[in-house]
């Protein structure tokens, strides 16, 4: 073999595809190039619990299917698999000393659906405890690295999928998995300056995948481009009879969308997008995305999403209560851990016991402010009105929709990544605070890309952020894949690790 | 909406998770700081308006009331921190 590149890791999706189809590589080369990255990353903690024997298998039983011809486009595709998917015989503990010990019975569709493609699990990543965060460090494994640095500092990947964003912005896979509640794909995305979408809810099974909050939780691709985001989505998406909620219509070719032509699209800018303080970097490059799909033939126009405001507190409402009631089932009795019991202990000391002891702090807290809002006397006051709310935010985007907007621009967080620790003495909503574009797409149910567009002045990625209508992924791909062409992002963090 | 100390009490209690007497103010204090967060919420005009129940608009699947799987029990057990001849296993709940 006289093609194979030096370090196969660093290759995207679609380049290893095309290599391994070629037979310029095997994906055995391929998974042995990115778990030596991962063993010499691990100073990152992004893989948390690493599986190169199941790598090695899948990954000789795809270089036979490649062997004898029209393997899947993801057939040897090395990947990383958030520790929030359930993956039968392998930890999954959603970063939770709560589901310490718990190996899954069961294999989640998504990850099924991939492995059923050819894809090979180099182990699982690193997250916030149950996808609460914004910056990777409710994690019961540790924080999550940011391979971007610009000083001394450690800097936070985002959150709560941070484990993937540094995963794939360090070359240790060629794509993950990540899951987005109320942006955590998109965030950690921005932050690692890499790709990620958050499909429409219904579009990607939920079914094995540790449940926070069932109304705004959707699984979707975490890469290195708009294409492989493309190529991930195809097989992670699709009807599944285990999840009531998934939407049972045809799934599209989404590379073949990305043609490039955005000609005559309406791209809506929302007004309450520019918040006050926000830095002057972020408004500059949200003005330059805009240029790029006009200068591509798009159409501007200026559009109001009044209700954008209320979109955290109700989120904030919305998701807490959630969670209590999802979460009510780690109670120590059918899986994961069990606190040790004094003696004449009842199973209420059992339940409160465990819970504290594996339950970390913003998880209680969520827990409790959901238990709250649900409880009698505030259930109307807190939870209904939040429900309202959210249907007045959907209204938004319906409307305009409605009016002929294909598209909305805007960035995809109010910062480039900050440092670990940074906000350690924060209230609890200065952090709620990163999710404060992305968190409206959820509560709509909609899909959306963060694509990275730029470097602020000290050198960090930043990213754009492209909503779409409902079921328009294939669109909505190509609108990032314009943008993603038009910015010229190829930065990469230098290694330090 | 503030949150005193014995409010945080029954919340914890009613959530099934332990804090200690003495963390209790602080969590207190951080609840109020969300739910003041929440407030906001009363700006808004929500007269007419149905609460969302679903985001897309669709009629759940049915299917026939049949059984479709089963005779796992060694597969439903395998996680259980306590396991005693085919059931899972908790303190005494009955005195």
């Amino acid at each position: 073999m006289t093609n194979v590149p030096a370090n196969a890791n660093e290759l995207t999706i679609a380049q290893a595809r095309d290599a391994l189809r070629a037979g310029d590589l095997t994906a055995v080369d391929l998974t042995m190039a990115c778990l030596t990255a991962i063993d010499a990353g691990d100073t990152l903690n992004a893989f948390v619990h690493k599986t190169p024997e199941i790598a090695l298998d899948q990954a000789r039983a795809a270089d036979a299917r490649l062997a004898a011809g029209g393997a899947p486009d993801l057939c040897g595709i090395p990947l990383g698999i958030k520790d929030l998917f359930c993956t039968r015989g392998v930890p999954s503990q959603a970063a939770s000393n709560i589901l310490r010990g718990f190996r899954p019975e069961y294999e989640s569709t998504v990850t099924r659906r991939l492995f059923e493609a050819g894809a090979v699990m180099l182990g699982k990543l690193n997250m916030d405890e149950f996808a609460m965060g914004s910056s990777n460090e409710t994690s019961c494994y540790g924080n999550a690295v940011n391979p971007w640095r610009i000083d001394d500092r450690l800097l936070t990947p985002g959150g709560s999928s941070g484990g993937s964003a540094a995963a794939v912005a360090a070359d240790l896979c060629l794509g993950a998995t990540g899951t987005d509640t109320g942006g955590s794909i998109r965030q950690p995305a921005a932050f690692a300056g890499i790709t990620g979408i958050k499909p429409t809810y219904g579009r990607v099974s939920r079914w094995g995948i540790v449940a926070f909050a069932s109304s705004l939780d959707q699984a979707g691709p975490m890469a290195k481009s708009v294409r492989d985001c493309a190529i991930l989505l195809q097989a992670m998406a699709g009807h599944d009879p285990m999840d009531s909620t998934s939407a049972d219509i045809p799934v599209p070719d989404f590379e073949a969308a990305l043609t490039g032509d955005i000609r005559g699209k309406v791209i809506g800018i929302p007004r309450e997008y520019r918040m006050d303080g926000m830095p002057a970097e972020i408004e500059a490059l949200w003005h330059r995305g805009a240029e790029m799909l006009r200068d591509a033939g798009a159409i501007l126009r200026d559009i109001s999403l009044p209700h954008t405001k209320y979109a955290l507190p109700a989120y904030y409402v919305i998701a807490p209560a959630e969670a209590s009631s999802n979460l009510a089932r780690y109670d120590g009795v059918r899986y994961g851990h069990r606190a040790k019991l004094a003696q004449g202990d009842g199973i209420i000391e059992m339940y409160e016991k465990t819970r504290a002891e594996g339950f970390g702090p913003e998880v209680q807290r969520r827990v409790m402010v959901g238990t709250y809002v649900l409880s009698a006397g505030f259930y109307d006051a807190y939870y209904n009105r939040a429900r309202k709310v959210r249907a007045l935010i959907k209204r938004d985007f319906e409307t305009v929709f409605a009016e002929g907007v294909d598209a909305i621009l805007t960035p995809a967080t109010p910062s480039a990544a900050f440092g670990l620790g940074e906000m350690a003495n924060a209230d609890p909503v200065q952090m709620y605070l990163n999710d404060v574009f992305t968190v409206t797409v959820n509560l709509a149910g909609l899909p959306a890309i963060a694509v990275p567009a730029g470097l602020d002045g000290q050198g960090l990625p930043l990213g754009l952020q492209l909503i779409g209508r409902p079921w328009a992924e294939a669109d909505l791909l190509n609108h990032a894949h314009v943008l993603e062409r038009a910015s010229g992002f190829v930065a990469r963090p230098a290694k330090w690790w | 909406m503030s949150i005193d100390i014995d409010t945080a009490r029954r919340v914890a209690k009613l959530a099934r998770i332990r804090v200690d007497e003495a963390d209790l103010p602080r969590l207190a204090g951080q609840l109020s700081g969300i739910l003041t967060f929440m407030e906001q919420l009363n700006e808004v005009d929500v007269t007419g308006v149905e609460p969302m129940t679903s985001v897309t608009p669709m009629r759940l699947k049915r299917r026939a009331d049949v059984v479709t799987d089963g005779n796992i029990q060694a597969q439903v057990l395998a996680n259980a921190p306590d396991a005693r001849e085919g059931f899972f296993a908790v303190p005494k709940v009955v005195e």
